[in-house]
Protein backbone atom coordinates (compact mmCIF):
# COMPACT_ATOMS: atom_id res chain seq x y z
CA UNK A 1 0.00 0.00 0.00
CA UNK A 2 3.08 2.59 -0.78
CA UNK A 3 1.23 4.60 -2.61
CA UNK A 4 -0.97 5.47 0.32
CA UNK A 5 2.58 7.54 1.76
CA UNK A 6 1.36 10.17 -1.59
CA UNK A 7 -0.81 12.78 -0.08
CA UNK A 8 -1.67 12.88 -3.53
CA UNK A 9 -2.77 9.96 -3.73
CA UNK A 10 -4.37 10.02 -0.98
CA UNK A 11 -6.80 13.08 -2.21
CA UNK A 12 -6.81 11.56 -5.52
CA UNK A 13 -8.64 7.99 -3.91
CA UNK A 14 -11.07 10.39 -1.73
CA UNK A 15 -12.08 12.26 -4.64
CA UNK A 16 -12.63 9.11 -6.44
CA UNK A 17 -14.84 7.49 -3.97
CA UNK A 18 -17.31 10.66 -4.09
CA UNK A 19 -17.37 10.31 -7.79
CA UNK A 20 -17.68 6.82 -7.60
CA UNK A 21 -21.02 7.02 -5.30
CA UNK A 22 -22.70 10.01 -6.53
CA UNK A 23 -22.45 9.62 -10.79
CA UNK A 24 -24.34 6.49 -10.54
CA UNK A 25 -26.69 7.63 -7.74
CA UNK A 26 -28.00 10.19 -9.91
CA UNK A 27 -27.59 8.41 -13.19
CA UNK A 28 -29.74 5.47 -12.62
CA UNK A 29 -32.80 8.51 -12.54
CA UNK A 30 -31.51 9.66 -15.80
CA UNK A 31 -31.01 6.15 -17.53
CA UNK A 32 -34.36 5.55 -16.24
CA UNK A 33 -36.18 8.30 -18.46
CA UNK A 34 -33.88 7.62 -21.15
CA UNK A 35 -31.97 11.08 -20.87
CA UNK A 36 -28.49 9.62 -20.47
CA UNK A 37 -26.89 12.09 -22.90
CA UNK A 38 -28.47 14.63 -20.52
CA UNK A 39 -24.58 13.88 -18.23
CA UNK A 40 -22.80 14.25 -21.50
CA UNK A 41 -24.25 17.27 -22.50
CA UNK A 42 -23.59 18.90 -18.70
CA UNK A 43 -20.31 18.03 -18.92
CA UNK A 44 -19.70 19.72 -22.12
CA UNK A 45 -20.72 22.80 -21.30
CA UNK A 46 -19.11 23.00 -17.72
CA UNK A 47 -15.74 23.27 -20.31
CA UNK A 48 -16.85 26.85 -20.23
CA UNK A 49 -16.93 27.02 -16.57
CA UNK A 50 -13.23 24.88 -16.14
CA UNK A 51 -12.02 27.79 -18.61
CA UNK A 52 -13.43 30.84 -16.67
CA UNK A 53 -11.80 29.39 -13.81
CA UNK A 54 -8.27 28.88 -15.12
CA UNK A 55 -8.40 32.09 -16.74
CA UNK A 56 -9.82 34.57 -13.97
CA UNK A 57 -7.48 32.14 -11.57
CA UNK A 58 -10.66 31.26 -9.48
CA UNK A 59 -11.60 27.67 -8.30
CA UNK A 60 -12.23 25.33 -11.95
CA UNK A 61 -14.43 23.08 -9.78
CA UNK A 62 -16.49 26.28 -8.42
CA UNK A 63 -16.87 27.76 -11.50
CA UNK A 64 -17.59 24.85 -13.61
CA UNK A 65 -20.63 24.33 -11.48
CA UNK A 66 -21.88 27.79 -11.59
CA UNK A 67 -21.65 26.98 -15.34
CA UNK A 68 -23.30 23.47 -15.53
CA UNK A 69 -25.95 24.18 -12.99
CA UNK A 70 -27.16 27.00 -15.37
CA UNK A 71 -26.87 24.77 -18.58
CA UNK A 72 -28.96 22.17 -16.50
CA UNK A 73 -31.61 24.97 -16.04
CA UNK A 74 -31.31 25.68 -19.92
CA UNK A 75 -31.49 21.90 -20.88
CA UNK A 76 -34.52 20.77 -18.47
CA UNK A 77 -36.50 23.95 -19.63
CA UNK A 78 -35.97 22.69 -23.46
CA UNK A 79 -36.68 19.49 -21.75
CA UNK A 80 -40.10 20.14 -20.37
CA UNK A 81 -41.43 22.14 -23.24
CA UNK A 82 -41.07 18.61 -25.66
CA UNK A 83 -40.47 20.61 -29.33
CA UNK A 84 -38.71 18.88 -32.07
CA UNK A 85 -36.59 21.53 -32.37
CA UNK A 86 -35.26 20.73 -28.71
CA UNK A 87 -32.39 18.49 -30.11
CA UNK A 88 -31.04 21.38 -32.43
CA UNK A 89 -30.95 23.60 -29.17
CA UNK A 90 -29.22 20.91 -26.85
CA UNK A 91 -26.80 20.72 -29.57
CA UNK A 92 -25.83 24.55 -29.53
CA UNK A 93 -25.53 24.34 -26.15
CA UNK A 94 -23.41 21.19 -25.63
CA UNK A 95 -20.63 22.20 -28.43
CA UNK A 96 -21.08 25.89 -27.73
CA UNK A 97 -19.90 25.60 -24.35
CA UNK A 98 -17.29 23.04 -25.36
CA UNK A 99 -15.93 25.31 -27.88
CA UNK A 100 -16.58 28.26 -25.72
CA UNK A 101 -14.25 26.35 -23.14
CA UNK A 102 -11.44 26.07 -25.79
CA UNK A 103 -11.74 29.33 -26.82
CA UNK A 104 -11.94 31.09 -23.56
CA UNK A 105 -8.51 29.60 -22.61
CA UNK A 106 -6.82 30.49 -25.66
CA UNK A 107 -7.79 33.81 -25.72
CA UNK A 108 -7.31 34.09 -21.88
CA UNK A 109 -3.69 33.64 -22.81
CA UNK A 110 -3.32 30.15 -21.28
CA UNK A 111 -1.87 26.89 -22.98
CA UNK A 112 -5.66 24.48 -24.20
CA UNK A 113 -3.41 21.33 -22.71
CA UNK A 114 -4.48 22.55 -19.29
CA UNK A 115 -8.16 21.19 -20.04
CA UNK A 116 -6.59 17.56 -20.98
CA UNK A 117 -6.67 16.48 -17.35
CA UNK A 118 -10.12 18.30 -16.58
CA UNK A 119 -11.35 16.33 -19.69
CA UNK A 120 -10.78 12.90 -19.07
CA UNK A 121 -9.53 13.17 -15.27
CA UNK A 122 -6.46 12.99 -13.75
CA UNK A 123 -4.93 11.57 -9.75
CA UNK A 124 -2.56 14.66 -9.51
CA UNK A 125 -5.11 17.23 -10.17
CA UNK A 126 -6.84 17.08 -6.82
CA UNK A 127 -5.85 19.87 -4.81
CA UNK A 128 -6.78 19.81 -1.27
CA UNK A 129 -9.42 22.58 -1.53
CA UNK A 130 -11.00 20.53 -4.58
CA UNK A 131 -11.39 17.68 -1.73
CA UNK A 132 -13.42 19.77 0.39
CA UNK A 133 -15.85 21.45 -2.63
CA UNK A 134 -16.21 17.92 -4.22
CA UNK A 135 -17.38 16.65 -0.25
CA UNK A 136 -19.77 19.49 0.26
CA UNK A 137 -21.23 18.80 -3.77
CA UNK A 138 -21.65 14.89 -3.13
CA UNK A 139 -23.20 15.54 -0.24
CA UNK A 140 -25.72 17.44 -2.04
CA UNK A 141 -26.23 14.78 -4.77
CA UNK A 142 -26.69 11.80 -2.18
CA UNK A 143 -28.78 13.93 -0.02
CA UNK A 144 -31.20 14.16 -3.48
CA UNK A 145 -30.77 11.13 -5.39
CA UNK A 146 -31.33 8.95 -2.09
CA UNK A 147 -33.56 11.15 0.31
CA UNK A 148 -35.81 11.91 -2.40
CA UNK A 149 -35.58 8.54 -3.81
CA UNK A 150 -39.53 7.67 -4.17
CA UNK A 151 -40.37 10.47 -5.32
CA UNK A 152 -37.52 10.95 -8.38
CA UNK A 153 -38.44 7.36 -8.94
CA UNK A 154 -42.46 8.50 -9.41
CA UNK A 155 -41.29 10.72 -11.64
CA UNK A 156 -39.04 8.96 -13.69
CA UNK A 157 -41.49 6.09 -14.41
CA UNK A 158 -44.67 7.88 -15.38
CA UNK A 159 -44.23 11.54 -15.24
CA UNK A 160 -48.12 12.14 -15.61
CA UNK A 161 -48.98 9.73 -12.78
CA UNK A 162 -47.17 12.10 -10.49
CA UNK A 163 -48.58 15.15 -11.37
CA UNK A 164 -51.87 13.38 -10.69
CA UNK A 165 -50.90 12.62 -7.49
CA UNK A 166 -49.95 15.87 -6.89
CA UNK A 167 -46.18 15.45 -6.46
CA UNK A 168 -44.26 19.21 -7.82
CA UNK A 169 -43.00 17.47 -10.87
CA UNK A 170 -41.66 20.33 -12.67
CA UNK A 171 -39.54 21.42 -9.60
CA UNK A 172 -37.96 17.89 -9.01
CA UNK A 173 -36.96 17.83 -12.72
CA UNK A 174 -35.28 20.97 -12.03
CA UNK A 175 -33.96 19.22 -9.05
CA UNK A 176 -32.78 15.99 -11.54
CA UNK A 177 -31.08 18.38 -13.97
CA UNK A 178 -29.46 20.33 -11.23
CA UNK A 179 -28.15 17.47 -9.44
CA UNK A 180 -26.64 15.64 -12.53
CA UNK A 181 -24.71 19.20 -13.33
CA UNK A 182 -23.26 19.08 -9.87
CA UNK A 183 -22.40 15.88 -10.05
CA UNK A 184 -20.41 16.61 -13.06
CA UNK A 185 -18.21 19.10 -11.48
CA UNK A 186 -18.02 16.07 -8.89
CA UNK A 187 -16.81 13.61 -11.32
CA UNK A 188 -14.27 16.59 -13.15
CA UNK A 189 -11.05 16.00 -11.27
CA UNK A 190 -10.95 12.07 -11.46
CA UNK A 191 -13.14 10.94 -14.12
CA UNK A 192 -12.79 13.70 -16.49
CA UNK A 193 -15.81 15.84 -18.13
CA UNK A 194 -16.03 14.23 -21.10
CA UNK A 195 -16.09 10.67 -19.24
CA UNK A 196 -18.12 11.70 -16.11
CA UNK A 197 -21.20 10.48 -18.18
CA UNK A 198 -19.84 7.02 -18.67
CA UNK A 199 -20.24 6.41 -14.79
CA UNK A 200 -23.52 7.70 -14.56
CA UNK A 201 -24.63 4.94 -17.47
CA UNK A 202 -22.21 2.03 -17.13
CA UNK A 203 -22.46 1.25 -13.95
CA UNK A 204 -26.54 1.33 -14.20
CA UNK A 205 -26.88 -1.09 -17.67
CA UNK A 206 -24.01 -3.29 -16.02
CA UNK A 207 -26.08 -3.70 -12.45
CA UNK A 208 -29.33 -4.07 -14.58
CA UNK A 209 -28.40 -7.21 -16.12
CA UNK A 210 -29.04 -8.77 -12.95
CA UNK A 211 -30.92 -6.72 -10.75
CA UNK A 212 -35.09 -7.11 -10.89
CA UNK A 213 -36.13 -3.77 -9.18
CA UNK A 214 -35.43 -0.18 -8.85
CA UNK A 215 -33.59 0.08 -5.20
CA UNK A 216 -31.58 -3.09 -6.30
CA UNK A 217 -30.23 -1.50 -9.12
CA UNK A 218 -29.39 2.00 -7.83
CA UNK A 219 -27.51 -0.05 -5.05
CA UNK A 220 -25.55 -2.19 -7.40
CA UNK A 221 -24.53 0.18 -9.74
CA UNK A 222 -23.08 2.25 -6.51
CA UNK A 223 -21.19 -0.88 -5.60
CA UNK A 224 -19.35 -1.52 -9.00
CA UNK A 225 -19.01 2.37 -9.52
CA UNK A 226 -17.28 2.57 -6.41
CA UNK A 227 -15.34 -0.43 -6.91
CA UNK A 228 -13.75 0.40 -9.99
CA UNK A 229 -13.38 3.96 -9.47
CA UNK A 230 -11.02 3.22 -6.67
CA UNK A 231 -9.37 0.41 -8.30
CA UNK A 232 -9.43 2.81 -11.15
CA UNK A 233 -7.28 5.50 -9.42
CA UNK A 234 -4.86 3.14 -7.89
CA UNK A 235 -3.80 1.41 -10.93
CA UNK A 236 -3.49 4.88 -12.46
CA UNK A 237 -0.90 5.24 -10.08
CA UNK A 238 1.47 2.73 -11.83
CA UNK A 239 0.71 3.11 -15.05
CA UNK A 240 0.73 7.06 -15.89
CA UNK A 241 -2.68 7.24 -18.27
CA UNK A 242 -5.35 9.40 -17.23
CA UNK A 243 -7.74 8.09 -14.43
CA UNK A 244 -11.00 8.66 -16.31
CA UNK A 245 -9.96 6.15 -19.18
CA UNK A 246 -8.87 3.60 -16.67
CA UNK A 247 -11.84 3.72 -14.85
CA UNK A 248 -14.35 3.57 -18.03
CA UNK A 249 -12.62 0.59 -19.47
CA UNK A 250 -12.87 -1.09 -15.97
CA UNK A 251 -16.35 0.03 -15.42
CA UNK A 252 -16.61 -1.46 -19.00
CA UNK A 253 -15.05 -4.27 -18.65
CA UNK A 254 -17.84 -5.26 -15.28
CA UNK A 255 -20.38 -4.98 -17.71
CA UNK A 256 -19.69 -7.26 -20.15
CA UNK A 257 -18.17 -9.87 -17.30
CA UNK A 258 -22.14 -9.34 -15.98
CA UNK A 259 -23.55 -9.48 -19.76
CA UNK A 260 -21.84 -12.75 -19.53
CA UNK A 261 -23.24 -13.84 -16.55
CA UNK A 262 -26.82 -13.13 -17.02
CA UNK A 263 -27.36 -14.47 -20.44
CA UNK A 264 -28.28 -17.90 -18.69
CA UNK A 265 -30.13 -16.40 -15.82
CA UNK A 266 -32.06 -14.79 -18.59
CA UNK A 267 -32.69 -18.10 -20.28
CA UNK A 268 -33.59 -19.66 -16.80
CA UNK A 269 -36.21 -16.89 -16.48
CA UNK A 270 -37.84 -17.11 -19.46
CA UNK A 271 -38.30 -20.50 -19.50
CA UNK A 272 -40.13 -20.28 -15.87
CA UNK A 273 -42.13 -18.02 -17.17
CA UNK A 274 -43.09 -20.05 -20.38
CA UNK A 275 -44.08 -23.04 -17.92
CA UNK A 276 -46.05 -20.62 -16.20
CA UNK A 277 -47.36 -20.08 -19.12
CA UNK A 278 -48.47 -23.09 -20.48
CA UNK A 279 -50.74 -24.18 -17.21
CA UNK A 280 -52.74 -21.35 -18.48
CA UNK A 281 -53.46 -22.45 -21.26
CA UNK A 282 -54.09 -25.98 -19.89
CA UNK A 283 -56.50 -24.19 -17.21
CA UNK A 284 -58.83 -22.90 -20.54
CA UNK A 285 -59.29 -26.15 -21.87
CA UNK A 286 -60.90 -27.57 -18.91
CA UNK A 287 -63.18 -24.80 -18.86
CA UNK B 1 -60.65 1.98 5.45
CA UNK B 2 -62.87 4.73 2.66
CA UNK B 3 -63.36 7.78 4.28
CA UNK B 4 -66.69 8.74 5.42
CA UNK B 5 -68.72 10.56 2.81
CA UNK B 6 -69.17 14.44 4.06
CA UNK B 7 -72.83 14.82 4.08
CA UNK B 8 -72.42 18.27 4.41
CA UNK B 9 -70.42 18.53 0.87
CA UNK B 10 -71.24 18.71 -2.59
CA UNK B 11 -72.37 15.35 -4.08
CA UNK B 12 -71.11 16.54 -7.08
CA UNK B 13 -67.54 14.98 -7.73
CA UNK B 14 -66.22 15.78 -11.13
CA UNK B 15 -68.09 18.73 -12.69
CA UNK B 16 -66.95 19.42 -16.69
CA UNK B 17 -69.03 22.53 -18.56
CA UNK B 18 -69.16 23.51 -21.91
CA UNK B 19 -65.07 21.96 -22.25
CA UNK B 20 -63.11 22.83 -24.97
CA UNK B 21 -59.48 21.50 -25.44
CA UNK B 22 -57.04 21.14 -28.41
CA UNK B 23 -53.82 19.06 -29.16
CA UNK B 24 -51.36 20.66 -31.27
CA UNK B 25 -54.02 22.94 -33.32
CA UNK B 26 -57.15 20.05 -34.02
CA UNK B 27 -59.71 20.29 -31.51
CA UNK B 28 -60.26 17.80 -29.25
CA UNK B 29 -62.87 18.41 -26.90
CA UNK B 30 -65.57 20.30 -28.35
CA UNK B 31 -67.70 21.96 -25.49
CA UNK B 32 -68.18 18.57 -23.36
CA UNK B 33 -70.23 18.45 -20.20
CA UNK B 34 -69.51 15.85 -17.78
CA UNK B 35 -70.72 15.39 -14.13
CA UNK B 36 -69.82 12.57 -11.91
CA UNK B 37 -71.50 12.56 -8.28
CA UNK B 38 -70.29 10.85 -5.31
CA UNK B 39 -71.08 7.14 -5.65
CA UNK B 40 -71.54 6.63 -9.01
CA UNK B 41 -70.08 4.31 -11.72
CA UNK B 42 -69.74 6.67 -14.98
CA UNK B 43 -68.77 4.95 -18.33
CA UNK B 44 -66.89 6.98 -20.74
CA UNK B 45 -67.83 5.28 -24.24
CA UNK B 46 -66.57 6.50 -28.01
CA UNK B 47 -64.85 5.00 -31.13
CA UNK B 48 -61.51 5.44 -31.11
CA UNK B 49 -60.14 9.00 -31.16
CA UNK B 50 -63.40 10.97 -30.33
CA UNK B 51 -61.82 12.28 -27.35
CA UNK B 52 -62.12 9.63 -24.20
CA UNK B 53 -58.67 9.98 -23.03
CA UNK B 54 -58.37 13.78 -23.80
CA UNK B 55 -61.41 14.14 -21.60
CA UNK B 56 -60.48 11.60 -19.02
CA UNK B 57 -57.08 13.55 -19.20
CA UNK B 58 -58.61 17.01 -19.11
CA UNK B 59 -60.35 16.22 -15.70
CA UNK B 60 -56.87 15.09 -13.80
CA UNK B 61 -55.42 18.46 -14.90
CA UNK B 62 -53.33 16.77 -17.75
CA UNK B 63 -54.80 18.80 -20.86
CA UNK B 64 -55.29 22.20 -20.02
CA UNK B 65 -58.81 23.60 -20.99
CA UNK B 66 -59.42 26.51 -23.69
CA UNK B 67 -62.64 27.34 -22.23
CA UNK B 68 -65.11 25.75 -20.23
CA UNK B 69 -65.02 25.03 -16.05
CA UNK B 70 -63.71 22.25 -13.77
CA UNK B 71 -64.22 21.21 -10.75
CA UNK B 72 -63.40 18.76 -8.85
CA UNK B 73 -64.60 17.94 -5.36
CA UNK B 74 -66.42 21.00 -5.61
CA UNK B 75 -63.43 23.11 -5.82
CA UNK B 76 -62.59 25.37 -8.71
CA UNK B 77 -59.72 23.00 -10.34
CA UNK B 78 -57.26 25.84 -9.92
CA UNK B 79 -57.50 26.01 -6.07
CA UNK B 80 -57.61 22.14 -6.15
CA UNK B 81 -55.01 20.24 -3.92
CA UNK B 82 -56.72 16.67 -2.62
CA UNK B 83 -54.98 15.03 -5.15
CA UNK B 84 -54.39 11.79 -2.86
CA UNK B 85 -58.72 11.37 -3.23
CA UNK B 86 -57.98 10.66 -6.71
CA UNK B 87 -56.69 7.25 -8.04
CA UNK B 88 -56.01 7.69 -11.67
CA UNK B 89 -54.82 4.63 -14.16
CA UNK B 90 -53.48 6.09 -17.27
CA UNK B 91 -53.76 4.10 -21.08
CA UNK B 92 -51.75 1.85 -20.30
CA UNK B 93 -48.57 2.25 -23.12
CA UNK B 94 -45.64 -0.23 -23.43
CA UNK B 95 -43.30 2.10 -23.18
CA UNK B 96 -40.70 0.90 -20.65
CA UNK B 97 -38.22 2.58 -18.17
CA UNK B 98 -34.45 2.14 -18.97
CA UNK B 99 -34.06 0.62 -15.51
CA UNK B 100 -36.01 -2.15 -14.37
CA UNK B 101 -38.60 -1.52 -11.31
CA UNK B 102 -40.87 -4.10 -9.20
CA UNK B 103 -44.35 -4.54 -9.06
CA UNK B 104 -44.26 -3.46 -5.63
CA UNK B 105 -41.63 -0.39 -6.12
CA UNK B 106 -44.28 0.56 -8.88
CA UNK B 107 -47.49 0.44 -6.68
CA UNK B 108 -45.50 1.87 -3.46
CA UNK B 109 -45.23 5.13 -6.08
CA UNK B 110 -49.36 5.54 -5.95
CA UNK B 111 -49.04 5.80 -2.20
CA UNK B 112 -46.52 8.42 -1.87
CA UNK B 113 -49.65 10.75 -2.19
CA UNK B 114 -50.11 9.87 1.69
CA UNK B 115 -46.97 10.23 3.13
CA UNK B 116 -45.20 13.52 4.06
CA UNK B 117 -41.74 13.26 1.83
CA UNK B 118 -42.24 10.25 0.46
CA UNK B 119 -41.24 8.24 4.13
CA UNK B 120 -43.32 5.29 4.41
CA UNK B 121 -44.57 4.44 7.88
CA UNK B 122 -46.60 1.13 8.62
CA UNK B 123 -49.83 1.88 7.46
CA UNK B 124 -48.37 3.00 4.44
CA UNK B 125 -46.62 -0.63 3.31
CA UNK B 126 -49.83 -2.34 4.56
CA UNK B 127 -51.84 0.05 2.05
CA UNK B 128 -49.30 -1.11 -0.54
CA UNK B 129 -49.60 -4.85 0.50
CA UNK B 130 -53.07 -4.37 0.58
CA UNK B 131 -53.74 -2.89 -3.05
CA UNK B 132 -51.67 -5.65 -4.46
CA UNK B 133 -54.37 -8.19 -2.68
CA UNK B 134 -56.76 -6.68 -4.30
CA UNK B 135 -55.79 -7.35 -7.49
CA UNK B 136 -54.28 -10.88 -6.86
CA UNK B 137 -50.40 -9.57 -7.23
CA UNK B 138 -49.21 -10.44 -3.96
CA UNK B 139 -47.58 -13.28 -5.04
CA UNK B 140 -45.46 -11.36 -8.31
CA UNK B 141 -44.64 -8.46 -5.59
CA UNK B 142 -40.87 -8.58 -5.75
CA UNK B 143 -41.19 -9.20 -9.94
CA UNK B 144 -40.04 -6.88 -12.46
CA UNK B 145 -42.60 -5.25 -13.99
CA UNK B 146 -40.96 -5.48 -17.45
CA UNK B 147 -41.59 -9.28 -17.41
CA UNK B 148 -45.50 -9.11 -17.10
CA UNK B 149 -48.41 -9.90 -19.15
CA UNK B 150 -50.51 -6.75 -20.50
CA UNK B 151 -52.90 -8.28 -18.21
CA UNK B 152 -51.00 -8.53 -14.95
CA UNK B 153 -48.85 -5.41 -16.28
CA UNK B 154 -52.86 -3.69 -15.70
CA UNK B 155 -53.49 -4.98 -12.79
CA UNK B 156 -50.19 -3.16 -11.10
CA UNK B 157 -51.42 0.31 -12.52
CA UNK B 158 -55.16 -0.39 -10.84
CA UNK B 159 -52.83 -1.28 -7.69
CA UNK B 160 -51.03 2.02 -7.95
CA UNK B 161 -54.07 3.71 -8.42
CA UNK B 162 -55.21 1.81 -5.34
CA UNK B 163 -52.81 2.36 -3.05
CA UNK B 164 -53.47 5.41 -2.16
CA UNK B 165 -57.26 4.37 -1.04
CA UNK B 166 -58.81 6.73 -3.21
CA UNK B 167 -62.32 8.34 -3.13
CA UNK B 168 -62.66 8.82 -6.94
CA UNK B 169 -61.02 5.98 -9.26
CA UNK B 170 -60.54 7.47 -12.56
CA UNK B 171 -59.32 4.54 -15.13
CA UNK B 172 -59.21 4.78 -19.11
CA UNK B 173 -59.19 1.94 -20.75
CA UNK B 174 -58.91 -0.51 -17.96
CA UNK B 175 -59.85 -3.85 -19.98
CA UNK B 176 -57.57 -2.85 -23.14
CA UNK B 177 -55.56 -5.66 -24.27
CA UNK B 178 -56.26 -7.89 -21.20
CA UNK B 179 -57.10 -11.39 -21.61
CA UNK B 180 -60.44 -13.34 -20.03
CA UNK B 181 -58.71 -14.23 -17.03
CA UNK B 182 -57.19 -11.08 -15.76
CA UNK B 183 -60.32 -9.29 -16.86
CA UNK B 184 -62.23 -11.33 -14.09
CA UNK B 185 -59.53 -9.92 -11.49
CA UNK B 186 -60.30 -6.53 -12.78
CA UNK B 187 -63.97 -6.57 -12.65
CA UNK B 188 -63.46 -7.41 -8.84
CA UNK B 189 -61.38 -5.77 -7.65
CA UNK B 190 -63.44 -2.44 -9.40
CA UNK B 191 -66.45 -4.17 -7.70
CA UNK B 192 -65.26 -4.36 -4.02
CA UNK B 193 -64.31 -0.34 -4.74
CA UNK B 194 -67.84 0.32 -5.86
CA UNK B 195 -69.37 -1.86 -3.05
CA UNK B 196 -67.42 0.47 -0.65
CA UNK B 197 -68.95 3.83 -2.05
CA UNK B 198 -65.65 4.70 -4.26
CA UNK B 199 -67.03 6.87 -7.25
CA UNK B 200 -65.53 5.54 -10.35
CA UNK B 201 -65.24 7.02 -13.81
CA UNK B 202 -63.80 4.87 -16.32
CA UNK B 203 -63.47 4.82 -20.41
CA UNK B 204 -63.90 1.81 -21.75
CA UNK B 205 -64.14 0.59 -25.75
CA UNK B 206 -66.68 -2.00 -24.72
CA UNK B 207 -68.68 -2.54 -22.03
CA UNK B 208 -67.56 -6.13 -21.28
CA UNK B 209 -67.84 -7.71 -17.57
CA UNK B 210 -68.01 -4.12 -16.12
CA UNK B 211 -71.15 -3.97 -17.55
CA UNK B 212 -73.84 -4.99 -14.31
CA UNK B 213 -71.48 -2.30 -12.06
CA UNK B 214 -72.10 0.74 -14.29
CA UNK B 215 -74.88 3.36 -13.16
CA UNK B 216 -74.59 5.68 -16.47
CA UNK B 217 -72.65 6.08 -19.61
CA UNK B 218 -71.30 9.27 -21.57
CA UNK B 219 -70.88 8.70 -25.29
CA UNK B 220 -68.63 10.60 -26.49
CA UNK B 221 -68.35 11.65 -30.88
CA UNK B 222 -65.90 14.12 -32.03
CA UNK B 223 -65.19 15.66 -29.11
CA UNK B 224 -68.84 16.21 -28.39
CA UNK B 225 -71.58 14.14 -25.73
CA UNK B 226 -73.86 12.09 -27.95
CA UNK B 227 -75.77 10.14 -25.17
CA UNK B 228 -75.86 10.54 -21.15
CA UNK B 229 -77.95 8.34 -19.32
CA UNK B 230 -78.48 4.51 -18.85
CA UNK B 231 -75.45 2.49 -20.38
CA UNK B 232 -76.85 1.49 -24.01
CA UNK B 233 -78.25 -2.21 -24.06
CA UNK B 234 -75.84 -4.35 -25.72
CA UNK B 235 -77.00 -6.43 -28.05
CA UNK B 236 -75.87 -10.34 -27.90
CA UNK B 237 -73.69 -9.37 -25.05
CA UNK B 238 -72.51 -11.86 -23.07
CA UNK B 239 -74.57 -11.63 -19.91
CA UNK B 240 -72.25 -12.45 -16.82
CA UNK B 241 -68.43 -12.61 -16.29
CA UNK B 242 -67.96 -16.06 -16.42
CA UNK B 243 -70.51 -17.84 -18.05
CA UNK B 244 -69.97 -18.73 -21.45
CA UNK B 245 -66.80 -16.98 -22.52
CA UNK B 246 -65.06 -18.25 -25.64
CA UNK B 247 -61.90 -16.01 -26.58
CA UNK B 248 -62.74 -12.41 -25.95
CA UNK B 249 -61.17 -11.35 -29.63
CA UNK B 250 -63.37 -14.60 -31.32
CA UNK B 251 -66.60 -12.89 -28.77
CA UNK B 252 -65.76 -9.17 -29.80
CA UNK B 253 -65.43 -10.06 -33.37
CA UNK B 254 -68.82 -12.48 -34.36
CA UNK B 255 -70.90 -9.74 -31.92
CA UNK B 256 -70.08 -6.70 -31.45
CA UNK B 257 -71.83 -4.05 -29.13
CA UNK B 258 -74.94 -3.21 -31.64
CA UNK B 259 -75.70 -0.45 -30.15
CA UNK B 260 -75.14 2.46 -33.01
CA UNK B 261 -73.51 4.66 -30.36
CA UNK B 262 -70.02 3.32 -30.43
CA UNK B 263 -69.48 2.89 -33.70
N1 LIG C 1 -50.57 14.49 -28.52
C1 LIG C 1 -51.48 14.65 -29.49
N2 LIG C 1 -51.30 15.59 -30.44
C2 LIG C 1 -52.22 15.76 -31.43
N3 LIG C 1 -53.35 15.08 -31.54
C3 LIG C 1 -53.59 14.13 -30.61
C4 LIG C 1 -52.68 13.86 -29.55
N4 LIG C 1 -53.20 12.87 -28.78
C5 LIG C 1 -54.37 12.53 -29.35
N5 LIG C 1 -54.62 13.27 -30.45
C6 LIG C 1 -55.81 13.21 -31.29
O1 LIG C 1 -56.92 13.59 -30.52
C7 LIG C 1 -58.03 12.79 -30.82
C8 LIG C 1 -58.61 12.22 -29.56
O2 LIG C 1 -57.67 11.39 -28.97
P1 LIG C 1 -58.02 10.55 -27.68
O3 LIG C 1 -58.60 11.44 -26.64
O4 LIG C 1 -56.79 9.80 -27.31
O5 LIG C 1 -59.12 9.54 -28.20
P2 LIG C 1 -59.69 8.21 -27.58
O6 LIG C 1 -59.11 8.05 -26.21
O7 LIG C 1 -61.16 8.40 -27.56
O8 LIG C 1 -59.28 7.11 -28.50
C9 LIG C 1 -57.57 11.72 -31.80
O9 LIG C 1 -58.01 12.07 -33.06
C10 LIG C 1 -56.06 11.78 -31.72
O10 LIG C 1 -55.53 11.51 -32.99
MG1 LIG D 1 -57.82 6.58 -25.41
Amino acid sequence: MGFLNDPFMVRALIAAALVGVTAPAIGTYLVQRRQAIMGDGLGHVAMTGVALGLVTNTSPVWMATLVAVVGAVAMETIRSRGRTSGDVALSLLFYGGLAGGVMIVNLGGSSTSKLLGPMFGSITAVAPEDVTAMALLAAFVLAVALGLRRQLFAVCQDEEFAKVTGLPVRLLNLLIAVTAAVTVTVAMRIVGLLLVSAMMVIPVAAAQRITRGFAATLGLAIGISLTVSLVGTTATYYLNAPSGAAIVLLAIAVFMALTAVSAPLARRRAAASRAAEEVCTRDDVTV
Amino acid sequence: MQSTPHEDEDPTVISLRGATASLGSRPVLRGVDLTVRRGEVVALLGANGSGKSTAVRAVVGQVPLTSGELSLFGTDFKRFRQWSRIGYVPQRTTAAGGVPATVREVVTSGRLTRTRFGILRRADKAAVEHALSLVDMEGHADASVNALSGGQHQRVLIARALAAEPELLIMDEPMAGVDLGNQEVLANAVRRQVEAGTTVLLVLHELGPLEPLIDRAVVLRDGCVTHDGPPPEAVGQHALPGHDHVHPHAAHDAEPLRTGLLS
